[in-house]
């Protein structure tokens, strides 16, 4: 057996392969299925400081080969997750990372003090890339001195690991990665969703309620590993790489272009199994090609 | 929270009930779990890259002998129509069992289910699962035109099938509202059953609600994942905005925030 051993950071993972905040839920609906423990991570569904109703329905459009949502951050907020959810999934064996999200950079502060106080709770996703929201998420994402501001407010307050995610709908994503590396992030976790419309020419209507929403799935995968090498040969930190992913394959493309990890999304949706069958794929491909571990493999595209 | 699962099951029948209407029957890889009607189960719809998620179906029968279930196919869009081209012996992707059930009625009660358009499945499903005597269940349905109904012979066993077209071409002309059951003495029923079109549905919840009748309906709002990770087909509710994959799709009407 191959080794699937990563480390992100101080972060030990059993295996590359996570679950993509916004996909899975708080673990708990994925765990209906399976266990989970038999995956890297788990990103939980995005938390805000307070409760978030989300945008009007509809909130999603199928396109061809993926999908648009406008969800828009629809959560309980960090106290009823603290109360109600945290109870009964902190001892789910393996790293359950929470999305922090925020209106404001106080917002921010404010939520990761809370999540700092989460034994269980190994790191943080700091979002400064929803699409879906008003107010701050992508806001501050798509500039330099916006991305530096969160990152180094929110990494004085936290000591555990700080994984920053990107957004895709900047011009140089490289140039933000190295902003928020520079601010202390210890890793960067990258794509978000590319902002993308819909629209019924029989009814002349948007698809979605907000217009425009966020592009997911198979038809951005190009695009997405395009960045993840950019920006693997950009930074020092850990790269953890999400787009698109539906197979064994594309994650491994995606750890050649430099990614030490993956995060499987809107797969889930077509089959909550996929994450699990990309393990033992994963797992396949190292044994076929004789190679020992996977860290092996991050960053080893022939050129 | 419930046991779900991803199984590939085989298709064994399909059968075309209308011009828009089939009917698939599925055999299950292995022992079928109590499936209770308003559940649902999400299709893969595979082999093609302009259909990248599942499609949903209430389920319509479950044959626990045999390990079998049925869905009608009503066409709506490009997934249905490429459900319905479906071959005997073709392998489905199905996720399963989906949502929450109706309140099943009491020994006692009287009911009225009302179904149209893609939404005649779950009420069948109902009256079959109910268990009360046939002169206490009536069954409503509603269709555009004779042609759209389905033969629903097998159902007078389960209760007394009453009919409406919009073209008066079979059955009461006019709407499932306009039908003499329900028109005039709904107090009769200790429990309204809908599932159908939106406007159908708040109409049948409006005159149950002047009634003071208990009632649900089974929504069918658009959703990427069945199982309650997306958010994508919240409803708005007096407990603020909630899944219908997972919290429904069967809501109590006093529940639902309609305008009605």
């Amino acid at each position: 057996m191959a080794d699937l051993n990563v480390k992100i950071h101080n972060l030990q993972i059993k295996n590359p392969v996570m679950l993509a905040s916004g996909t899975c839920g708080y673990a708990e609906e994925i765990n209906d299925f399976y266990d989970v423990s038999q995956l890297g991570g788990i990103f939980l569904k995005g938390l805000t400081l307070h409760n978030r109703d989300g945008n009007l329905y509809p909130r999603m459009a199928e396109t061809p080969s993926g999908m648009l949502n406008a969800v828009g951050l629809q959560n309980k907020g960090i106290d009823h997750f603290i109360e109600h959810i945290y109870p009964r999934i902190k001892n789910y064996n393996t790293p359950l990372i929470i999305n922090v999200n925020g209106s404001t950079v106080e917002d921010y502060i404010a939520l990761t003090e809370k999540v700092n106080e989460l034994d269980h709770i190994p790191a943080i996703e700091l979002n400064i890339s929803c699409p879906n929201v008003k107010e701050g998420g992508m806001a501050f994402g798509i500039t330099c001195p916006g991305a530096e501001a969160v990152t180094r407010a929110v990494r004085d307050v936290y000591d555990k690991t700080l994984i920053v995610k990107l957004s895709p709908n900047v011009t140089d994503i490289t140039e933000i990665a190295k902003a928020v590396e520079g601010q202390g992030a210890d890793s960067v976790s990258l794509v978000n969703t590319f902002v993308g419309m819909a629209i019924d020419a029989e009814k002349r209507k948007p698809l979605l309620s907000t217009i425009t929403g966020g592009l997911s799935g198979p038809a951005i995968k190009p695009i997405a590993l395009r960045m993840v090498w950019q920006v693997a040969n950009a930074v020092k930190i850990p790269v953890v790489a999400m787009g698109g992913i539906m197979n064994a394959t594309d994650a491994i493309e995606f750890i050649l272009a430099g990614a030490t990890a993956v995060q499987v999304g809107t797969a889930i949706f077509k089959n909550p199994y996929i994450p699990l069958q990309i393990v033992e794929g994963i797992q396949t491909y190292l044994e076929r090609h004789m190679i020992n571990s996977v860290n092996e493999l991050t960053g080893g595209l022939l050129l | 929270m419930e046991k779900k699962e991803v199984s590939d099951f085989i298709v064994t029948e399909n059968i075309k009930l209308n011009d828009t209407n089939y009917l698939l029957r599925l055999q299950a890889p292995g022992v079928l779990p109590i499936i209770k009607p308003g559940q649902f189960i999400n299709i893969e719809v595979a082999n093609t890259s302009e259909i990248f998620l599942r499609r949903p179906f209430s389920v319509f029968e479950v044959d626990y002998n045999k390990n079998i279930l049925s869905v009608i196919i009503k066409i709506l869009g490009r997934g249905s129509r490429k459900l319905t081209e479906s071959k005997v012996g073709d392998i489905i992707s199905i996720i399963y069992p989906l949502g929450k059930s109706f309140t099943i009625p009491d020994k006692d009660d009287r009911i009225l289910a009302i179904g149209g358009g893609s939404g005649l499945a779950p009420m069948l499903f109902l009256a079959r699962e109910s268990g009360l005597d046939a002169n206490k269940t009536d069954i409503l349905v509603g269709a555009r035109s004779a042609g759209d109904h389905i033969n629903m012979d097998e159902y007078y066993k389960f209760g007394n099938i009453h009919l409406t077209t919009e073209d008066g071409t079979l059955g009461v002309k006019g709407y499932v509202i306009h039908h003499p059951i329900f028109a005039e003495n709904l107090q009769n029923y200790n429990k309204i059953y809908a599932c159908g079109p939106e406007g159908m549905m708040k109409a049948v919840a409006k005159e149950a609600k002047k009634a003071g009748v208990f009632c649900e309906v089974s929504l069918e709002n658009l959703m990427a994942c069945g199982f309650g990770v997306c958010l994508c087909c919240i409803e708005p509710t007096t407990k603020g905005n909630i899944c219908v994959c997972t919290e429904g799709p069967v809501f109590n009407i006093n529940d639902l925030k309609w305008q009605i």
